[in-house]
């Protein structure tokens, strides 16, 4: 056999390099987008990020107006949604993880619930019109706000809780039992602070789905107009990414930059919550001792 | 409060006799076919034959477990004799789709019987698994978990628990000063001490040992052999294992499972030396398995 390189060789090993080049281009084309986003937006955006802008509400003039109302709103939806769908979530998993038997029923219900969260949130918003705002009679407030987004993100949490629990080796549970603890203090004990890291990062993923979403909100009826910041589950509302959309829909030069700064503190605020996810995370990997 | 550890039972019976401590760590301390004999069975299983799902993986096992003995099981890998182990204190419940029918009984009760507290019965029969799995938290906290999952809440009362399980399992003197670190950090062979200090901590009757010493090397191994002598004087122990020699080693009786049944159980001298059965000696003498 001879270590001359024949020309089938070179033909592959020159594909294998074609194929890294592509990958790479790939990857270079995502990062270029992001770029040219960000600095379309802060190019835009910066001169107009004040703290007035910050402070003051709506107006018909782009240099009063501001985002209060919205990143007001945006934060309760934020709240009531992480309070409303946080619990059902991780229940729901634990359930259908450490209880449910595994017969035809669950396979039902799991197979929904990965469905689920591939529909389209807009779906979702009529289902809330039908459900919250005209049938529980919440009519457009945060409450009915707040209970749509639930929606929209339940499966995304109940999906990661249970990948999460599932990464959980069985042994841990085997060794709880064996030593006369029930089921409710091996999971309680055990299984969720081993798994609450990998639950958080579904959870963060979630919320922050939740806080860019429009359609939902305007299927609702949420409008961009909201001359307060609420201040009562009652109250009606406007998020930031329903406020941007209104601002960089209207044919103002200037309000397009005010959308802009909008869009930064958007940003701003899914930033936070990943820093805060990092640190949960942090912590809770610490308690657990791998 | 079921604590300090000491088996009642073991002075009520009075029949094994019990050897001072100088004599723990030599082999002349196995149980004669005497006192085995004279020995109060701890666990009776009759007619037990258990399922998974339409394999039935048991058929008809009658066995004796005797009180402050070890008791072996042995046989080729799915003979039965982890599923026959994990009979005893019910952890097949968690397997879905089992089905078993006969008796076991522990103390004379039967722990089969309808409206029986499994996590009662889990408290009085310790597990110790093949592979070390200790939770990914302090030494002290996996030490304390089962007393305080049985609602033991004083601080005071858990460490003395504490203590009292690592100083049985022959690990108190390396572990002392780092309580507060992560049990995953102990060498394999503490590990897998450490679960049996766990387990010790509940206040069993009875310890089950699924081939404990399997994934240690040699010195670890003869560590918890050794610790097995000594741990028979208060517990009645049951152990799986695949390695003869050790079965011979540790054993008072040993019962050969093959295909699901239970060949042959005995004094372990005598199954050894003089077994009644062709299979088992054939297995004993590595001609199968």
């Amino acid at each position: 056999m001879s270590l001359q390189t024949s020309n089938r060789h070179s033909r592959s090993r020159l594909l294998s390099h074609a194929f890294a080049g592509i990958c790479l281009l790939s990857t270079l084309s995502c990062i270029a987008a992001l770029i040219l986003l960000l600095w379309q937006v802060f190019s835009h955006g910066i001169d107009w990020l004040t703290w007035d802008f910050i402070r003051n509400l709506p107006s018909r003039f782009p240099a009063k107006a501001g985002i209060r109302s919205a990143l007001a709103g945006s934060l309760w939806l934020l709240g009531l949604t992480t309070v409303i769908s946080v619990p059902i979530g991780i229940g729901a998993a634990i359930y259908l993880e450490e209880y449910a038997n595994k017969n035809r029923w669950r396979t039902l219900v799991q197979t929904n619930i990965a469905n689920l969260a591939g529909v389209p949130s807009i779906v979702y918003g009529i289902l809330g019109l039908g459900l919250f705002v005209r049938f529980m009679a919440l009519e457009r407030s945060i409450l009915a706000g707040a209970l749509t987004l639930s929606l929209v993100v339940l499966p995304i949490i109940i999906l990661a809780s249970q990948e999460a629990l599932r990464a959980v080796p069985p042994s841990i549970r085997s060794a709880s039992f064996a030593l006369g603890a029930t089921k409710w203090q091996t999971v309680w004990h055990q299984v969720l602070p081993a798994s609450i890291p990998g639950i958080m990062t579904g959870v963060i993923l979630a919320i922050a789905r939740a806080l860019g979403e429009a359609a939902p909100l305007l299927a609702i009826g949420a409008v961009a107009y909201i001359p307060f910041a609420p201040s009562r589950l009652s109250d009606e509302f406007t998020a930031l990414p329903i406020q941007i959309f209104n601002w960089s829909a209207r044919p103002q030069e200037d309000f397009h930059s005010v959308a802009a700064a909008g869009i930064i503190v958007l940003l701003g605020v899914l930033i936070c919550l990943n820093a805060i996810a990092v640190f949960v995370r942090y912590r809770a990997s610490k308690r657990i001792r791998w | 409060m079921n604590f300090p550890i000491q088996n009642e039972q073991n002075d009520s019976v009075g029949v094994s006799s019990r050897p001072v401590a100088s004599m723990a760590s030599t082999s002349s301390i196995a149980r004669s076919s005497d006192e085995l004999a004279a020995a109060r069975s701890k666990i009776a299983v009759s007619n037990l034959d258990f399922f998974y799902g339409s394999h039935q993986a048991l058929f008809d096992i009658t066995l004796k477990v005797p009180e402050n003995c070890v008791t072996a099981l042995i046989g080729p890998s799915g003979c039965g004799k982890s599923t026959f182990l994990r009979c005893l204190n019910r952890m097949n419940d968690m397997i879905e789709e089992t089905r078993l029918s006969g008796n076991v009984l522990l103390d004379g009760e039967d722990i089969y019987r309808p409206r029986t507290d499994v996590v009662e019965l889990r408290k009085r029969v310790g597990m110790v698994f093949q592979k070390s799995n200790p939770f990914p938290k302090t030494i002290f906290e996996n030490i304390a978990y089962g007393p305080k999952v049985a609602g033991t809440r004083k601080r005071a009362v858990l460490q003395e628990i504490v203590e009292h399980s690592l100083k049985q399992a022959a690990l108190w003197d390396e572990v002392k000063d780092r309580m507060n670190k992560s049990a995953l950090q102990l060498s394999g062979g503490q590990q897998q001490r450490l679960c049996i200090a766990r387990a010790l901590a509940t206040n069993p009757a009875v310890l089950l040992m699924d081939e404990p010493a399997s994934a240690l090397d040699p010195a670890a191994t003869a560590r918890i052999e050794d610790l097995i002598f000594e741990l028979k004087e208060n517990y009645t122990i049951v152990i799986v294992t695949h390695n003869m020699q050790q079965a011979a080693r540790v054993s008072d009786q040993t019962a050969f499972f093959f295909q699901g049944e239970l060949v042959e159980a005995g004094p372990t001298n005598t199954l050894f030396t003089n077994p009644a059965k062709p299979q088992t000696e054939d297995y004993i003498t590595g001609r199968f398995g």
